[in-house]
């Protein structure tokens, strides 16, 4: 766990770039500080590893406060992933990676052969591991920094704005591999990013800052998305937020009718939806179905972008199982709204 | 070794014949007669090199070919071959003025931004347009500091050409040195090391003049002052 | 010239050799200097200003000057090799203390705070990481700095000691072209051989900047 114990940094100039932040960050979860350029989040992140000292207030990792320890050794025992990945342009992409663990003393051999097996992990195959790092594509690069950065396998990992420097296909690819990898390892990570749908794709907890250096809000993105604080996050967090927010919920408890109602939907022999039934007498594609497991999002998207206004759920074996008409769809969404109203009153 | 010659008032007296004050005027007159012929000569090329891409092999290379040519070497050569005179020398100068114009000119023309030369064209700007009003105000300050890098290769070598024979301040060395006159060659090598430095500064100055503050990095770190106090 | 040449063997190859020594004993020398007191100017900021001018003044004074200058200052002889040594050397520092300098602030910020993030201390940032990336840079400066004191020794034989120059001094008091043109191709040819050492050394030990885009390769 990471602790911000009412931590203040005010720069030599007099603006303040960090205002009495307490938070905690848990252990084994991602935590994403986001926020407008300028509102201390990066300085909020360098903070945990020493490459800026507070003002005022303490920075403690599981309770031990990072100013008593030695600078290098407690940086070596932290992931650092950065912007532009910041690899070395001298050294190949193996000895990269192997870098702290060498810091560390352990021996060039054992070091490179735990390299290797890391360059695997983020997708990278054996081939690149000769190359310098002018060699690769942006991504790639970046896929690098991450290898770096688990190379000692730190239980602490630092992101600032890792992926803002790839183009967005190669940053979904990115999300998604990371994701993965954090299941796998559970690290303890901070990260930072301007872009709040990253954020909230991978954060389990999100600080929202604003200028200033002020926490506006702390919280899982359902929150954020659903109980945003004030007026500065609910516009921060965005126009579509509520659309959004049916991403964190399933389909699970939406209440469907009987197939037979859609008088319109064209059905094979197995009772698999093959389309609708349109005036000119010929079939238009379905656009898509849903299963119990998908998002209330989905469910909504489909009920309105339907020929026939209605959304068609399938059983695990392909079969329509169930209608939504988009009409039922929104009375749902309104109870459902009026049930988290009364549980967060409760 | 003693300062008398230098501090001595005749050698300041304009009319002297060897003194200071001619010395140094005929020096500054080899040096900006060299130092023209070779910006007449240098700057187009470089200029055209630069902006087609043509002949590049030859300004990349001019820079490093001048440096390895030894001055005084060159300078005699072309006495012996020409015999002595001024054109000799002027020639020799103007050979080594050439090389560090070009190359950084050429250099200058290639660093520039593609973006901005690009945007330039997209205006609807003739190609001459471009390079005068976009790429040669863009390059100055590389191709400033060839002309500055000339200049103290032509003062130096205008000193070493009074060992073979021309006036100017080299004389004072040249001449003290052949009658052990140390006193006088002590005078010359002050006066020609200052004169060297105050060259190089007042082309450093006529840079800051002439290249637009947007480039030089001045406007920037004046607008970083004003928002930082 | 292939007569002059084999007639004068002995002179010729005692002119080169020396003028070998007096062109690269200060390159060492210089190289040497340069090094910390560029990385002081880099660490302290407020010294780099002064330090580059300083630089800029002294490589500006021409050869011949500081040859006849550095006597006084010395205490030497005028026709000493000493002062040409200590002259190139001047020469050399001015012009590769800068090029350290602006080598090691060259280095992304970004390589040199990851660095710093994972834990490198100073000395072991600045030997490990700071001066190899900063490495193409430095060796840049080196090939002008050599190629330059390899033509700037022959000025030397006007006050006594000059390696090749003393083939220009001959041929001109003879008004004979053959020793001058051997003096300037053996010259030449000296330049471009040490410039293709330090080419070939450079390959040697920053493989990765054939890579960089732009990069000193």
């Amino acid at each position: 766990m990471i602790t911000f114990d009412d931590v203040v940094k005010v720069y030599p100039g007099g603006s303040t770039a960090v205002d009495h932040l307490s938070i905690e960050l848990p252990t084994g979860k991602m935590t994403v500080l986001v926020g407008p350029s300028g509102c201390g989040k990066t300085t909020s992140l360098r903070m945990i590893n020493r490459m800026v000292t507070p003002t005022s207030g303490r920075v403690l990792i599981d309770g031990q406060d990072v100013a008593s320890q030695d600078e290098a050794l407690l940086r070596r025992g932290i992931g650092y992933v950065i912007q532009h990945a910041g690899l070395f342009p001298h050294r190949t992409v193996l000895d990269n990676v192997a870098t702290v663990p060498m810091l560390l003393g352990r021996t060039r051999r054992e070091a490179r052969k735990a390299a290797l097996e890391l360059l695997e992990r983020v997708g990278l195959s054996e081939d690149f591991a000769k190359r310098y790092p002018a060699q690769l594509s942006g991504g790639q690069q970046q896929r690098v920094g991450v290898a770096r950065a688990l190379a000692a396998d730190p239980p602490v990992m630092l992101m600032d704005e890792p992926f803002s420097a790839v183009d967005p296909v190669v940053r979904e690819q990115l999300h998604r591999e990371f994701l993965r990898l954090q299941q796998d390892l559970g690290k303890t990570i901070a990260m930072v990013t301007h872009d709040i749908d990253e954020a909230i794709k991978l954060g389990d907890m999100v600080a929202v800052f604003r200028q200033g250096g002020h926490l506006a809000q702390f919280g899982t993105p359902q929150q954020l998305l659903e109980e945003p604080a004030d007026e500065f996050v609910a516009e921060f967090v965005g126009r579509d937020r509520g659309l959004r927010s049916l991403s964190f919920d399933t389909a699970a408890k939406v209440p469907v009718r009987p197939v037979a109602e859609a008088a319109d939907l064209v059905l094979d022999d197995a009772g698999r939806p093959e389309g609708w039934r349109t005036v000119g007498g010929t079939t238009a594609a379905t656009g898509g179905v849903f299963t119990v497991s998908d998002t209330l999002r989905l469910v909504t998207d489909l009920a309105i972008s339907s020929p026939a206004g209605i959304a068609v759920r399938v059983g695990p074996d392909g079969k329509a199982d169930g209608i939504v008409r988009h009409h039922d769809l929104v009375d749902y969404l309104a109870a459902r709204r009026e049930d988290r109203a009364a549980e967060s009153r409760a | 070794m003693n300062f008398s010659y230098l501090l001595d008032p005749e050698h300041w007296d304009p009319d002297a014949t060897g003194g200071f004050p001619q010395l140094l005027l005929a020096h500054l007159g080899y040096s900006a007669l060299a130092l023209l012929i070779g910006l007449v000569i240098a700057l187009p090329v470089g200029l055209y090199i630069g902006h087609t891409g043509r002949g590049s092999f030859i300004a990349i290379n001019a820079g490093n070919a001048g440096r390895a040519l030894p001055t005084l070497g060159l300078l005699m050569l072309m006495v012996t071959l020409l015999g002595l005179g001024l054109l000799p020398v002027l020639i020799a100068l103007t050979v080594l003025v050439v090389p560090p114009i070009l190359t950084t000119t050429y250099a200058g023309m290639r660093a520039l931004d593609h973006g901005v030369v690009d945007a330039a064209k997209g205006m609807g700007m003739r190609p001459w347009q471009v390079l005068t009003r976009v790429e040669f105000p863009m390059a100055l300050p590389v191709i400033m500091s060839g002309i500055r890098s000339a200049l103290l290769q032509v003062v130096a070598t205008a000193t070493v050409a009074a060992a073979v024979g021309l006036g100017g301040l080299g004389r004072l060395l040249i001449d003290g040195l052949s009658v052990n006159d140390y006193s006088r060659v002590l005078a010359g090598a002050i006066v020609v090391a200052v004169l060297a430095v105050a060259l190089d500064l007042l082309l450093a100055l006529t840079q800051r003049w002439i290249v637009s503050p947007g480039l030089s990095g001045r406007a920037v770190a004046r607008t970083r002052r004003a928002t930082t106090t | 010239m292939i007569q002059y040449l084999t007639n004068n063997s002995a002179t010729v190859l005692a002119a080169l050799q020396q003028h070998i020594m007096l062109a690269l004993l200060p390159v060492l020398i210089g190289f040497a200097a340069a090094l910390p007191i560029g990385y002081l100017g880099v660490r302290f900021p407020w010294l780099y200003h002064p330090l580059i001018n300083t630089c800029g003044v002294l490589y500006s004074i021409p050869s011949l000057a500081l040859f006849l200058f550095l006597p006084v200052i010395l205490g030497t002889k005028v026709l000493s090799p000493v002062n040409i040594v200590v002259a190139l050397s001047i020469y050399t520092v001015a012009l590769l203390a800068r090029t350290v300098a602006d080598g090691l602030r060259s280095v992304d910020t970004t390589v040199t705070q990851a660095a710093t993030a994972m834990g490198y201390r100073r000395t072991r940032l600045l030997l490990d990481v700071e001066l190899p990336v900063a490495m193409p840079v430095i060796l840049a400066g080196l090939r002008v700095a050599t190629v330059s004191n390899i033509s700037l020794v022959s000025v030397g034989t006007l006050i006594g000691v000059g390696g090749l120059g003393q083939l220009f001094t001959r041929g001109f008091q003879l008004f004979y072209m053959e020793p001058i043109l051997i003096g300037i191709i053996l010259s030449v040819l000296l330049a471009g051989l040490a410039d293709l050492i330090i080419v070939l050394i450079q390959r040697a030990v920053t493989p990765w900047a054939r890579f960089q885009r732009g990069g000193a390769a």
